[in-house]
């Protein structure tokens, strides 16, 4: 009796949940907002404005890219946001064509045919005729559905001379354990159209320096892919210092995925030298034979990021990131970031430390051999250096200020080192650098108000 | 003594001008707000920035006081409860405390309630024996329940009866904020050299914070007021970071056949919680939390002790 009735009082004690450290997160976040200037931004019926101007420029008279950026958000009063971003794009300079430099000076039609281009002895192939304007427009729309779900929705569109993509992407959050988890999945569909001037060639043909020939090596004046991107992530707050996100996404790829200006080498199997001289197409002009390269026509990547965000009690933030992607076309990357933010009164300093790297797509090839050309066996092949193995660093330092009224003002400074890795060559192309490296100066300034 | 000067509109309740009493080793400055005594210890400064932040806490306190009391006509508070069901907006501050409290009755499963004012309409702890009869709190208990209130922040819908009250955090609020204020102009004195060292304690009636520990180092030592009648101090806290705040039933209570019915109602039921400790102090970060762990403690009534066991923090208690 006794026993039966000290079992039935003990089954009657409560076992109490640990709540103090949500409760700690609760009176923070009601706590970290200043009374009386509270969410001065963000505030229904409000405007939000940010303005950027980035500046990016590669060494060696590369690529110059400018880009101003444009946002606006409305914010409504039940939480609901529009934000409008407008970006416009100039792009001049020149990018790697895909061929190997050489011992003998080398020419190359361009992507049009309507000219060509000589590249002098042991230089990087360059095609200097890049030159891109882009406007690109988006729209996102955020809005709870209730207390613990929420849903998003954008569309965009961006034109440049020669490429059209537009894109629509839907999400959905859902709070749980107070707002201490979110859940969110996402989708996103784009289509984009790429019709070049020259049409688009076909995969691996020779790059012709005759009309005929060179319509003989296009294929249709327009191309097309679609891009279906899928997203999980679970964003949790671990304790009043940390956050933590984890999120898995797919993207799959299909149609025109090659890049129709770019080419490789054919080398000559015993002196390393450009395969072709004894090819009469042209008696005046050289006869070095470039392939225009071919990729698959579907590629499905996946990728995992995590991130954690720690919150010192001195107000700094130390932010650090990893991702891991994996794709079929045999390209895997690991990308660690790592930011401290530096709060210094109503100023912060950000130093920003990035490091890439990643392995070679199957197909990638810094050179086709002339017995791999002649045995005409070659399904797929490109030479462009973001397909190789590389890796990539970057080092940067942002600025920020506050000021009184609430806008904030910033600039940062970054520089980038990729170096690519990969086949030396033999005989004669041994001589030759076939992994120059890259280098880049981002410089952006912004101001939100 | 310097000179104290202050706007009309930074005392809109026109309290009485605080007081800064003490001496360069330790600066004492009390004032009213919150049916409160509030007081401010403070160490390392001058007699004119002992002033100057006893006038921060002070206006900031009466601040909170004016905007969300119960008493005011016309304030934040008047609004929501007088908003007879029409959807209305908040402002952010409002809307940080609204979404404050939901968590808080989320995190005790309903025991926190701030739609649970009403029940003081029936519930009158004077002393005497006026226990409400189970039918008038059937009917009042149809206008609790935060799960009723229609919040989606800034957008905030209240059903007809229905009456909010930060009664149950705003002093603790206030220890906050005073607390964030007072940090905020010693920042600027420490960066004008004006300053080299300080400590400070707020202290609402038992509810208090603080910056750190004195300046020799040792913890600041704070007489808890007894639950008893006589207001002797029988227990002390020490404090040397965080905050300590109190629950209990001092002087509040009604007393039928030998049962002391506390001031602590349960809002799920509209009943006094019976058998719940005379007082709780809670250790914490911050105020707010340490307010919100004793309130909760003293819920539970005779489980306040393993409620407090499993949050593994500080705590006293008064059986």
């Amino acid at each position: 009796m006794q026993l039966i009735k000290q079992k039935a009082s003990k089954s009657t004690v409560r076992s109490f949940k640990k709540i103090a450290p949500a409760l700690a997160a609760a009176s923070c976040s009601l706590l970290s907002v200043a009374s009386n200037t509270a969410l001065a931004r963000g505030e229904a019926g409000t405007w939000d404005f940010e303005a950027a101007s980035l500046f990016y420029a590669e060494s060696d008279d590369r690529v110059v890219a400018i880009e101003p950026v444009f946002s606006a958000t409305k914010n409504y009063k039940d939480g609901e946001a529009l934000n409008l971003k407008a970006a416009f794009d100039a792009l001049t300079g020149a990018s790697p064509n895909g061929a190997t430099p050489s011992a003998a000076p080398q020419t190359f039609t361009t992507p049009s045919g309507n000219s060509t281009y000589t590249t002098d002895a042991g230089d990087a192939p360059i095609d200097d005729t890049f030159r891109d304007t882009r406007v690109a427009l988006s729209a996102s729309w955020l809005a709870p559905i209730n207390r613990d779900w929420e849903y998003s929705a954008a569309f965009y569109g961006s034109k440049e001379y020669d490429y059209l993509s537009i894109g629509t992407s839907g999400g959905i959050k859902r709070y749980l354990n107070n707002k201490n988890t979110a859940l969110n999945a996402g989708l996103s569909f784009s289509s984009d159209t790429f019709e070049p001037e020259g049409d688009i060639p076909k995969p691996l043909a020779k790059m012709s320096f005759n009309d005929t020939d060179f319509a003989a090596s296009r294929d249709s004046a327009s191309d097309s892919k679609t891009i279906i991107d899928a997203l999980f992530g679970v964003t949790q707050v671990i304790n009043r210092n940390t956050i933590m996100q984890f999120n898995y996404s797919v993207s799959m790829s299909d149609g025109y995925l090659s890049d129709p200006f770019k080419v490789l080498s054919v080398i000559d199997d015993t002196t390393g030298s450009n395969f072709g001289g004894n090819l009469a197409d042209n008696i005046d002009a050289a006869n070095n034979v470039y392939l225009y390269e071919a990729r698959p026509d579907s590629r499905i990547k996946h990728s995992l990021y995590w991130q954690t965000k720690y919150a010192l009690a001195n107000g700094d933030v130390i932010d650090g990131s990893y991702r891991f992607m994996l794709d079929d076309w045999g390209i895997n990357s690991h990308t660690f970031d790592f930011r401290y933010r530096w709060q210094l009164g109503s100023s912060y300093l950000e130093p920003h430390f990035r490091y890439y790297m990643q392995s070679e797509a199957d197909f990638y090839k810094r050179y086709i051999t002339e017995t791999e050309y002649n045995a005409g066996k070659l399904k797929e092949a490109t030479a462009d250096y973001r397909l190789g193995d590389l890796d990539g660093m970057t080092v940067g330092l942002k600025y920020g200020h506050k000021l009184d009224n609430d806008h904030e003002f910033n600039m940062r400074v970054e520089y980038y080192l990729q170096s690519s890795s990969g086949d030396k060559g033999f005989g004669l192309l041994k001589d030759q650098d076939l992994y120059p490296d890259t280098k880049a100066l981002i410089f952006q300034v912004g101001y939100s108000f | 003594m310097a000179e104290l000067t202050l706007e009309p509109e930074d005392n809109p309740a026109q309290h009485l001008l605080p007081k800064l009493t003490g001496n360069r080793k330790l600066w004492i400055g009390c004032f009213q707000a919150m049916a409160s005594d509030c007081e401010l210890l403070i160490e390392g400064v001058d007699e004119a920035q002992a002033l100057a932040l006893l006038m921060i806490a002070a206006k900031e306190t009466w601040r909170i006081e004016y905007k969300f009391s119960r008493y005011v006509s016309g304030n934040t508070m008047d609004r929501m409860n007088t908003s007879s069901a029409q959807p209305m907006e908040v402002d952010p501050e409002t809307a940080l405390l609204l979404n404050f409290s939901e968590q808080c009755y989320q995190l005790s499963d309903g025991l926190f309630d701030i739609t649970s004012g009403v029940l003081r309409k029936i519930w009158r702890f004077d002393g005497s024996d006026a226990v409400p009869a189970s039918v008038q709190i059937n009917k009042i208990l149809k206008q609790i329940g935060w799960s009723k209130v229609d919040w989606h922040a800034p957008k905030l819908r209240l059903r007809l009866g229905m009456e909010l009250d930060f009664g149950g955090i705003g002093k603790e609020y206030a220890v906050d904020r005073v607390v964030l204020a007072l940090n905020a102009e010693v920042d600027r004195l420490l960066k004008q050299n004006a300053l080299s060292n300080y400590s400070f304690v707020v202290n609402f009636g038992g509810d208090l914070a603080c910056s750190g520990p004195r300046l020799d180092g040792s913890p600041w030592t704070i007489g808890v007021e007894n639950s008893e009648r006589d207001q002797t101090t029988v227990a002390t806290v020490s404090l040397s970071q965080g905050a300590v705040a109190t629950s209990g039933d001092s002087r509040r209570y009604l007393l039928k056949n030998g049962i002391r019915y506390s001031h602590i109602l349960n809002p799920l039921t509209g009943k006094s919680i019976i058998d719940a400790p005379h007082a709780i102090s809670v250790a914490a970060a911050n105020c707010m939390q340490a307010g919100m762990l004793s309130t909760f403690a003293m819920l539970q009534g005779e489980q306040a002790e393993e409620f407090l066991q499993a949050q593994e923090l500080q705590y006293w208690i008064q059986r």
